[in-house]
């Protein structure tokens, strides 16, 4: 599953710095049928957190209703340079990370 | 009677001159033509895995499409804007989905192609197109076209289904007007394959046109088939000179 992620790479300190990220996921509902009738199991993501130098500053808990390729946009403000993590877990609890460094200047 | 002639004169058909089309993209609203100009328009996945099949090989032959082709960049552009096109071994037209299938059939050697809505085809399909996009649609002038071109054109204004209606009767007589909430395209195929919000996916032109004749209540064409291509041909040459699209976002 790809990722898109737009961050600046560098940061005036105390900047509001807008997030956008995408994740190509299917989001399926669970209460669709297939052409053979069953349902098709639940799969989605359940929850989205961004972590900027390892302190939880966004955190987003998803539900069944949200379309595939879930879009999430947030603001952080820039202090210090260092990582900003994105860590997305889905229902049978697998984790991605993405990592990028945010340049406070 | 005023108000009854004012209202047969709002439903009047508007003629589509070939000054004034509008493409599905000019009448989405101001928030789907951002998503859509968006470097991160959910359909730009499909462009990344079609990159990434591109030069991978594949098939028996153990051939990629870049061994044959090269730069999709160079070698590509201007292909989806010009298809479908004459195929001289099966003589007979195919669309650019159909003629990825081949070339995975006959070079890279592949079994049978997968099927038209595999999401590697689609991506294929998606990257291929998106070496087009902004380029003019400019319809293969190749004479042995025409038949099939005059058929998708007979199709066109063919009623069809229990509901008895043409492509023609919606996308000619009353485009932009409405159809419950949505807004009546003038079926300009400039956007294909597109991610529609409402199949969460990327989707061909095969699957719109499945979609139109399911809702009139007709059996839709085979996906790929003799009766799509020939539409296929027909609105490209109905649509000679728009920009093509891509990737395309729709409702």
């Amino acid at each position: 599953m790809a990722v898109l992620i737009n961050i600046p790479e560098t940061a005036a300190p105390g900047e509001i710095v807008a997030i956008k990220i995408l994740i190509q996921h299917p989001m399926e509902t669970g209460f669709r049928t297939g052409s053979d009738g069953a349902l098709v199991p639940r799969d989605i993501i359940e929850t989205v957190v961004c972590l900027y130098r390892g302190e939880e500053v966004f955190r987003a808990d998803l539900f069944p209703a949200v379309a595939a390729n879930p879009f999430l946009g947030f603001h952080l403000r820039a202090e210090e340079t260092g990582e900003v993590a994105f860590v997305w877990t889905d229902i049978v609890g697998a984790t991605s990370r993405e990592f990028r460094t945010l340049t406070v200047a | 009677m005023i108000r009854a002639l004012a209202i047969i004169a709002l439903l009047w058909p508007c003629a589509v001159s070939a000054e004034d089309r509008r493409t599905g993209y000019d009448d989405m609203s101001p928030a789907l033509q951002l998503l859509q100009d968006d470097p991160m328009n959910p359909g730009v996945f499909w462009v990344l895995d079609g990159e990434r099949l591109w030069a991978e090989p594949a098939g028996e032959a153990e051939q990629s499409c870049a061994d044959c082709h090269v730069e999709a960049g160079a070698s590509m552009q201007g292909v989806a804007a010009r298809y479908p096109a004459w195929d001289e071994a099966l003589s007979t037209p195919v669309d650019l989905s159909g003629r990825i299938g081949l070339c995975q059939t006959r070079y890279q050697g592949l079994a049978e192609a997968g099927d038209r809505s595999h999401p590697d085809r689609l991506a294929l399909l998606a990257y291929v197109t998106h070496q087009s996009r902004g380029l003019p649609i400019t319809p293969d002038p190749d004479p042995r076209l025409a038949p099939a071109r005059a058929e998708g054109e007979a199709l066109f204004f063919t009623r069809m289904g229990q509901l008895n209606l043409s492509c023609a009767q919606c996308h000619d007589d009353n485009a932009g007007g409405h159809l419950a909430a949505a807004r009546i395209p003038e079926a300009h195929p400039t956007g294909y394959p597109q991610y529609r919000l409402e199949w969460e996916t990327l989707g061909t032109l095969d699957r719109r046109l499945a979609g139109c004749m399911t809702g009139v209540r007709a059996e839709p064409f085979a996906p790929g088939s003799a009766q799509t291509v020939a539409l296929e041909l027909y609105l490209k040459s109905r649509a000679s000179g728009l920009a093509m699209e891509s990737l395309p976002i729709r409702p």
